[in-house]
């Protein structure tokens, strides 16, 4: 087909902006499954409770949309940290799967008690005047949000390889997913180390959700639903467990969604089935992601 | 033991999560003093507003008319979900658990269709207040509607299209799974092709699903093919957000769209973006056809305290349009009942005069409606060519 290079640069924007914000909560995904080994499923209802407290926030108070934009991950951080006491830890020492099918569970209840709390209509996200902003770059439309995005992925993504790599707390969360009790017995506080590592995670959620909430302005309380998945997804294929693993899974997803439908519309009602078979794929190919580790069975 | 009690107020509140989620009310069947009448609304997921405008109308006629044939009548409102196969269940549940003698609803297209033959089967009527494909009613003798269907819908745009706004060419997004976009599209389609007479006048189609939120790949295609016009029907959310991306990418071309986009939340998420858009319906505050619209109108902005849409008059009406057949039949026999809501004629509601065809449809006018300075504005009424 034909398409002119303002038309491709344009799907390239649209596709790189769609990818940056997969990665932003893909981040978080992997990061608490790269520390703990748990599939927290309850990631995309955080990144939903996330986006309300926001927009609470922004609504009902007069503090400034700047500060909310911090002040609602650290609540929802705080949150994140509830949820993890009453679902998770009480099976700490049960298998995998049980753990599993509580963050299931949590996930169901997160939904419910969002329908029971914010209403089931959706709301409209009180996106910042200067956020929706339209800036024209040679034919190719881009509102600054889409601008804002990556740069936040980045800055999360420096910050948080800075935490873990070079902090004494990185080290001791590095430790707890090597070995458990060794760590334990190292002396280090493992509620506490797990606690940090839900705080970041459900701030990381909130923060995607604030920025989703900013480029697509509509709130319900199973929004969380398919961005979880999708980047679920893009945390496998770039390595569940890494983070710069997921980032480049969130773009890998976000620009293969937008360029399948730029260039094959016909297919764009697979679009959802597109990341799922990106899925299967990578775990006939890869099973281990993009720039996953070996995993060694542990004797 | 702490682990204990964590554990039972968990199941608790899921417990009670749950049933919230439900909004179903319980109650014990079999009381003959009391006639129930069945509510299948979208009151949760993509479609809640327009389920929640839809049962404020169904509530206010409840209020007015709330005995029939000596009994009281009950309300039972079952949440369908927004969802093809949470409907099945909610119209099942209503028809086993709550025996229901009619059922009202839903607004939703696929929502009505995926209840059709639970109905029929069950040879208990219901009366949608807005689906608008024909194949709701088609080939169901157990399935109404009070309102119109959407080859007229979609004549009624491609006619204002070409004649208002001179369009020669129009693009066309559809939701490919809703059947009211798909059907409100294709009829559009070939209205607009009859009236320019041309089938290239039809420059560019692009489609999505219930529930994306990223519209820009489809938007970008469409826009180097510079239609005059873009018709794209859909659910009230994806539609605000597909028309705020739409004009983010320079986008200036007229949109236009079908009923659905008749509820707040469509002018809240769209902003400054759906400024100028056009749509049809079935019913303004603006133009009250009858002595029933005046009346309805004053008690709604009573009730809830704001002007009364589309929804909650046709949800009015299809309350009203039962009772009347449960009073003609004198027994609260659902197949009798289904007898006397085929032959409704002449009836009098708020959204205009109600006469059932062969099909169980409504032949009713139709309301073109503006978005100005962030309000609904009534443009003008289409009447069906006989």
């Amino acid at each position: 087909m034909n398409m002119s290079i303002q038309e491709f640069l344009q799907h390239m924007a649209n596709g790189i902006s769609l990818g940056s914000l997969y990665a932003l909560i893909a981040i978080g995904y992997t990061m608490v499954y790269g520390i703990l080994r748990l599939i927290n499923f309850a990631h995309g209802d955080i990144f939903m409770l996330g986006t309300y407290l926001t927009f609470y926030g922004i609504i009902f108070t007069p503090i400034p949309w700047y500060i909310v934009f911090i002040l609602a991950p650290a609540l929802t951080g705080l949150l994140g940290l509830v949820l993890e006491r009453l679902a998770y830890k009480p099976l700490r020492e049960s298998p995998r799967i049980t753990v599993l099918i509580s963050a299931i569970g949590a996930s169901f209840l997160l939904q419910n008690l969002g329908i029971l709390v914010f209403g089931g209509r959706p709301k409209a996200f009180p996106t910042p005047a200067i956020l929706e902003k339209v800036l024209n770059v040679g034919g190719v439309s881009i509102a600054i949000v889409n601008f804002v995005i990556p740069i936040v992925t980045v800055i999360l993504l420096i910050g948080l390889n800075y935490v873990i790599q070079k902090t004494k707390t990185g080290m001791a969360m590095r430790a707890l997913s090597k070995d458990y009790e060794t760590a334990s017995l190292m002396g280090i506080n493992i509620n506490g180390i797990i606690s940090i590592t839900f705080f970041i995670g459900s701030f990381l959620a909130a923060m995607g959700g604030i920025m989703w909430g900013v480029k697509y302005p509509q709130l319900m309380p199973h929004m969380g639903v398919l961005p979880g998945l999708k980047c679920f997804i893009a945390a496998v294929i770039g390595g569940i467990g890494n983070i710069t693993g997921a980032v480049l899974g969130g773009f890998i997803l976000g620009l293969g969604e937008i360029l399948l439908i730029a260039f094959l519309p016909t297919l764009t009602g697979y679009r959802d089935a597109f990341a799922f078979i990106l899925l299967i794929v990578i775990l006939l190919l890869k099973p281990t992601g993009l720039m996953g580790e070996k995993i060694t069975e542990k004797v | 033991m702490r682990r204990k009690v964590i554990l039972i107020i968990l199941s608790l509140v899921l417990v009670l999560g749950t049933l919230a989620g439900c909004g179903a009310k319980e109650t014990s069947g079999g009381d003959s003093d009391v006639i129930k009448i069945g509510v299948f609304e979208p009151m949760t997921g993509v479609n809640a507003a327009g389920g929640e405008m839809t049962v404020e109308g169904i509530k206010l006629a409840h209020e007015k008319v709330n005995t029939v044939l000596g009994k009281k009548i009950e309300l039972v409102i079952a949440d369908n979900k927004s969802d093809k196969v949470e409907a099945t269940n909610a119209v099942s549940k209503l028809i086993d658990k709550d025996k229901v003698v009619a059922i009202i609803g839903s607004y939703g297209s696929s929502l009505s269709m995926a209840a059709g033959d639970v109905v029929k089967e069950a040879k208990v009527p219901a009366v949608g207040c807005s689906p608008t494909n024909p194949l709701v009613t088609l080939n169901n003798d157990y399935y109404f509607r009070v309102c119109f269907i959407d080859p007229f819908q979609g004549t009624v745009m491609a006619n204002y299209a070409v004649n208002e706004l001179g369009a020669k060419t129009a693009a066309i997004i559809q939701d490919v799974q809703q059947d009211y976009s798909v059907g409100l599209s294709a009829y559009f389609k070939e209205a607009f092709i009859k009236l320019t007479g041309s089938e290239s006048s039809i420059v560019g189609e692009a489609s999505y699903n219930t529930g994306d939120q990223d519209f820009s790949a489809q938007l970008t295609n469409i826009r180097s093919l510079n239609p005059d016009v873009i018709f794209a029907p859909g659910n009230y959310g994806e539609s605000a957000l597909l028309i705020k991306q739409a004009r983010d990418l320079g986008i200036t071309t007229p949109i236009l769209g079908g009923d659905t986009w008749e509820s707040p939340e469509f002018l809240e998420i769209g902003g400054a973006a759906v400024e100028g858009i056009v749509y049809s319906t079935h019913f303004t505050s603006e133009a009250p056809v009858t002595e029933v619209s005046e009346t309805f109108l004053k008690e709604y902005k009573e009730k809830y305290g704001k002007d009364a849409n589309a929804f909650a008059a046709l949800g009015y009406d299809a309350y009203m349009v039962i009772i009347e057949a449960i009073e003609k039949a004198g027994s609260a026999d659902p197949v009798a009942i289904r007898d006397k809501i085929a032959e409704t004629t002449n009836f009098i509601g708020a959204t205009g005069i109600i006469t059932l065809d062969e099909n169980g449809d409504a032949v009713k006018s139709a309301v073109i409606n503006k978005v100005e300075n962030g309000e609904f504005v009534y443009l003008t009424t289409v009447d069906p060519v006989n």
